[in-house]
């Protein structure tokens, strides 16, 4: 038997043993190269009398697979382009619905060729992987704490395609099944097997044995579905059961997605209708919402930036190549406030020893107990031991004493946002670490150029900005000075990915790159507000777009005096013409004579009562100069507005070479302030419209509400050339 | 065009829709046979001339199912003549069979049909039809699906209705029947349900609550919350509605129409069926409507529909004496009074489901006799009757007395 990524041997009990291990590639993936060799496995398994049933496991050490090649998918939509174009749309579709439900039915080959199959499996199985383990007819994996099971497909905008819908709704109950599938989490072993997902738990070296005495001990080679009389766990669909089931779900999916999400819809579908016929036809339906699915602009932008780029950006693709990878043993984080204590614990988190400085021990010590508190709240939900938390805090030492310093790799400056107070730390810092040693100052405002004059070492000084909550937030933008030398960004990203964030590396320019965009997205809910739009309307149109919160929530999170305090400073720096003085005089209003500064004042746009929801302040309606009732305002413009507005502002930071590489815009945009995920981010979503529509619909929202929607000289080039971000990145 | 007059009409009363409700022991076809039987009784009919049987019903599965319409006509003894159609436009069915006898008259088609309805709650049960509309996800997410009480509150929010004003809706509902009965309104169409051997098993309808009052119905907790909250309905409703940044949820059982057993039955014929009978017409079906709706809202259908039906018999609001809408939650009556600026005088006069409950498939058939009698005793002229329909669809029927 020839086989280019399995071993395969039999054993004297006629047991076989298909050992995945692909060479050249730390983890297994399914490639065509890989179905290929599975086909031959399932035939010989079939075939020979002698084989009585077959084992498949990893040979990876840490691994079973992460899955399906996405690139592979990716391959078969240009295939499918190419065919439309050469034979017509006919022909083209009759491809790729075959090509895209070769998986599947490999599987389901797998699954009906009458000997058992039983997957054993160390580390993570995802996606494909795992929809090959659900064929098998007994699941054995190991009780390693990295062992993980599970679909994630939803969240690159596709779905399991590979019989993952309609085997795991017949293995838990229909709300069950349908909940993992929307969620696409990562499984553990004992989770997975109290789900009904796996069959076994066991230590990694008993596997591979106890799939053998499974099989020995007469395990069937006929899945339960595959049975006469088999029961689905919730019934049949249509019953009062499923009356309980389904509109509750349909419902949940608008309430979770705001209907952008097609690839959910589609489990939906696939599992509803799917449940309603045998496996064979189930199986067919689910791979006609798979090939429909899988040619959607939403799957082909998610998959771009959620997993081709996000992963690029992750090992470090706009790392400087020429520099030796950094040794980064101990981290210095100088301010222990909200900003430096959360860093502390991130980078304690990681592995890595932090010298956690402040002017006094007491505020020291105040740092590093947010370590302590954040690790016992992870304790509370059973994610960490209390040993865990110990070693971390014992990672961490907290001081008053700058001198400690010295045994930093890296240092990293969070104090207040002053540049005097800046200054100063820098000063003091420098007297003390080691030449040479990468500084960071972490600033979401003040330009890294002019911190770096108080620096000795200007090469080596660089800005690294977290976001806020750092524990939660996963972006960290890089900000290169106009001195900052390639040995900081290498160290900079390196760390970056140390603490498994992303990085994006931005030029020192006002508001570096999210901020810039997303206070766009605040300042049309403004004139939104000015125009006499129904306040739920605009902050319905915001979430509808797909944003995580309306743009008038996103600022009481924020706090309206902080943008009043910048508007003000940008009318003294640039003069009154610099900003919208009707937005001031509202502001004004709601901060200076109200007091209404947003949730950390419990009253804002919003009103914060004790133990209830948030509500829309009710007189926030008499604020407005102008009233439009709900049907004279179109929610797809409101829409269009919230997203055209940010992504124009991404478009304008490219421009002026803020943002370099479009993945970052893209990845950056998600990360940094929840940019419409379904998109692909700022500048994939004005490609998925295409360029030249997007310049259109922003010249038409110019004649309307103003300049700010007139698109940027490039972008408008471009369109008209019919380029695209991603292409001319390709081409340079 | 033929004139279709109507030239009687019976209903049953309205039993509580639950296995200790009167009308339990009673099956779904019996119910509708005793309606037949007393509209042949009442006029001593030629059931000979009987040309159709329409009958409403929305569950017309087991005991209902395999059209009961025609079931019904044999089980009464209109004999082999006679057919039947069932027909289901949710809760207006029994307003379109009305309206689909009018028409095959109309049409010169036939001369004498009959048109109305059954439901048996309590025995089949609501929804045991199955619901794709509601469970299919490729068309349930699209139209906004939504349990009809969460919809209930969606109007009552965007429209402005507090929990005291659809509570004080109910308060009048229940005081409107009561005294209707014990005028003796309902009398002369209301038949006793009997058993086989004349025994009465049911004669009045037995939801009304005289004693209902703002007090009573301030303990009821809200039904519809927790399926909006939790089920993901109120977000299907803001979403389809943005200008609501939440929902009230208002309505429970004391305000919403009740779950009972029931059927009714009206004779639609044209002038020479009416002297084939030897019988005055009562009035005549001068213009009926159907219309689809706003979907989330659902149940707004009847302001639609109205402006439609009035449009088709050229006529006014103003030249309508009385409205019958029906009562399915509060908030649909209070919404269609605040569209049209109505005086609650001229709507739903002698109150309607939510005190004696709506049998879904034969609510529209009986409202059209309760409003017909009205007009009777006051010496009115015209009405107008609607009523709103599930999956956002509205039916709207206009009488004229002759």
């Amino acid at each position: 038997m020839k086989l280019a990524n399995f071993r395969f041997e039999t054993d004297a009990d006629g047991i076989a043993l298909a050992t995945w291990d692909m060479a050249g590639r730390s983890m297994n993936v399914i490639t065509p190269e890989v179905m290929s060799d599975l086909e031959t496995i399932i035939k010989a398994v079939a075939e020979d009398a002698a084989i009585k049933g077959c084992v498949i496991t990893s040979g990876k050490p840490d691994s079973f697979s992460g899955g399906a090649d996405l690139t592979m998918l990716q391959g078969l939509g240009v295939e499918y382009a190419r065919l439309v174009k050469s034979k017509g749309e006919a022909p083209a579709m009759t491809y790729f619905f075959e090509e895209s439900r070769k998986l599947s039915l490999l599987f389901r080959a797998l699954e009906t060729c009458g000997k058992p199959f039983v997957a054993v499996i160390n580390g993570v199985c995802l996606g494909g992987a795992f929809e090959l383990a659900l064929a098998c007819h007994h699941r054995i994996v190991s009780d390693d704490p990295k062992t993980r099971v599970g679909l994630p497909e939803v969240k690159v905008g596709l779905f399991p395609g590979a019989g993952g819908t309609q085997r795991v709704a017949r293995l838990m109950q229909t709300g069950d099944a349908l909940q993992m599938l929307f969620k696409g989490e990562q499984i553990k072993a004992l989770p997975a097997r109290n789900m009904g997902l796996v069959h076994q738990v066991l230590p990694k070296e008993a596997m591979v044995e106890a799939a053998r005495d499974w099989i020995k001990a007469g395990g069937s080679g006929v899945a339960p579905w595959d049975e006469k009389g088999f029961k689905l766990p919730s019934n049949k669909v249509h019953s009062p059961a499923g009356m309980q089931i389904w509109p509750p779900a349909n419902a949940i999916y608008r309430r979770e997605t705001q209907g952008n999400y097609p690839a959910a819809q589609a489990i939906l579908s696939s599992v509803y209708e799917g449940l309603q016929l045998p496996m064979d036809l189930g199986l067919r339906v689910e791979s006609r919402y798979f090939a429909k699915i899988l040619r959607s602009t939403e799957a082909a932008m998610m998959i771009r930036t959620l997993f081709i780029s996000m992963q690029d950006l992750n090992k470090g693709a706009r790392r400087p190549k020429a520099e030796p990878a950094a040794s980064l043993k101990t981290v210095g984080v100088v301010g222990a406030g909200f900003m430096g204590a959360g860093v502390a614990y991130v980078t304690a988190n990681a592995g890595m020893n932090v010298i956690l400085v402040d002017r006094d021990q007491e505020a020291a010590d105040k740092g590093k107990a947010y370590s302590h508190k954040l690790m016992s709240d992870q304790i509370m939900k059973g994610r960490a031991r209390t040993a865990d938390r110990e070693a971390l805090l014992d990672r961490i030492t907290a001081t008053a004493d700058y001198s400690a310093l010295a045994a930093c790799d890296l240092i990293i400056e969070a104090v207040f946002e002053d540049p005097k107070v800046k200054d100063e730390v820098i000063r003091k810092i420098e007297v003390h670490i080691r030449p040479g040693t990468i500084f960071a100052s972490n600033t979401s405002t003040l330009p890294i150029t002019g911190l770096a004059k108080s620096s000795k070492a200007a090469d080596k000084f660089i800005g690294i900005h977290f976001f806020s909550p750092v524990e939660k937030m996963m972006l960290v933008e890089i900000i290169m000075g106009k001195k900052t030398g390639d040995a900081a960004l290498a160290m900079a990203i390196d760390y970056v990915r140390g603490i498994k964030k992303t990085p994006i590396v931005v030029k020192d320019a006002r508001g570096f790159f999210a901020n810039r965009c997303v206070l766009g997205y605040i300042a049309e809910g403004y004139e939104m507000l000015l125009e006499g739009v129904p306040p739920a309307m605009i902050e319905a149109a915001g979430r509808q777009a797909g944003m995580p919160v309306g743009p008038l929530s996103l600022n009481d999170e924020i706090a309206l005096d902080l943008g009043l305090k910048i508007m003000k400073a940008t009318e003294v720096q640039l003069g009154p013409n610099a900003i919208d003085q009707r937005q001031k005089a509202m502001l004004v209003e709601m901060v200076d004579k109200l007091g209404r500064m947003g949730r950390k004042a419990k009253k804002g746009f919003y009103d914060y009562p004790e133990g209830a929801p948030k509500r829309l302040w009710p007189d926030l309606v008499k604020l407005q100069p102008a009233h439009l009732k709900p049907e004279q305002v179109d929610m797809t413009v409101l829409k269009n507005r919230l997203l055209a507005i940010q992504a124009l502002e991404a478009a304008r930071t490219v421009e002026e070479g803020v943002v370099t590489d479009p993945r970052e815009a893209d990845v950056g945009s998600i990360l940094g302030f929840g940019f419409a995920p379904y998109t692909g981010g700022t500048l994939s979503y004005i490609e998925g419209l295409g360029a030249a529509r997007f310049v259109a619909m922003c010249d038409a929202l110019a004649k309307i509400y103003g300049p700010r929607f007139k698109p940027n000289k490039q972008l408008r080039e471009m369109a008209k050339a019919g380029g695209s971000y991603y292409a001319a990145t390709k081409a340079a | 065009m033929a004139e279709a007059f109507i030239y009687d009409h019976v209903r049953t009363p309205r039993g509580k829709g639950k296995a200790d409700g009167a009308l339990h022991e009673v099956t779904a076809i019996e119910l509708g046979a005793q309606t037949l039987r007393a509209i042949r009784q009442r006029s001593d009919l030629d059931v000979g001339l009987v040309e159709d049987v329409v009958f409403g019903c929305v569950d017309p599965v087991g005991e209902a199912g395999a059209d009961i319409a025609r079931t019904v006509a044999l089980k009464a003894g209109y004999g082999k003549t006679v057919p039947g159609v069932q027909i289901n436009r949710f809760c207006a069915s029994g307003l379109d069979a009305v309206n689909l006898a009018a028409a095959q008259v109309m049409s010169g088609n036939k001369e004498l049909a009959i048109g109305g309805g059954v439901e048996s709650m309590s025995r089949v049960g609501m929804g045991a039809s199955g619901f794709g509309i509601a469970v299919d996800p490729s068309v349930a997410i699209d139209t906004y699906f939504m349990p009809q009480g969460v919809a209930a509150d969606l109007i009552a929010t965007k429209f402005g209705f507090s929990r005291d004003d659809v509570d004080a809706y109910s308060v009048q509902s229940h005081k409107r029947a009561h005294a209707a009965w014990e005028k003796g309104y309902f009398n002369s169409s209301v038949i006793p349900v009997k058993d086989i051997n004349g025994l009465t098993i049911l004669a009045r309808d037995e939801t009304i609550r005289p004693g209902a009052d703002m007090q009573s119905l301030a303990s009821l907790k809200p039904a519809f919350a927790m399926m909006g909250e939790q089920g993901g309905f109120d977000a299907v409703a803001t979403f389809a509605h943005p200008d609501v940044e939440f929902v009230n949820h208002v309505h429970h059982a004391g305000n919403s129409s009740g779950i009972v057993d029931g059927a009714a039955a009206v004779l639609v014929g044209s002038k020479k069926a009416g002297k084939a009978m030897g019988k005055a017409p009562r009035a005549r079906i001068k213009a009926y409507a159907t219309i689809g709706s706003d979907l989330a809202l659902m149940l707004t259908g009847p302001v639609d529909v109205t402006e439609l039906v009035l449009k088709k018999a050229k006529m006014s609001l103003k030249d309508i004496d009385l409205f019958e809408l029906n009562e399915a939650f509060a908030s649909v009556v209070l919404r269609y009074q605040q569209a049209f600026d109505l005086d609650p005088a001229r709507l739903n006069v002698n109150g309607g489901a939510i005190a004696m409950g709506h049998p879904l498939g034969a609510t529209g058939a009986m409202i059209l006799g309760t409003v017909l009698d009205e007009l009777e005793r006051t010496g009115k002229q015209t009405a107008l009757i609607t009523l709103c329909v599930a999956a956002g669809m509205g039916v709207a029927t206009i009488i004229e007395r002759v």
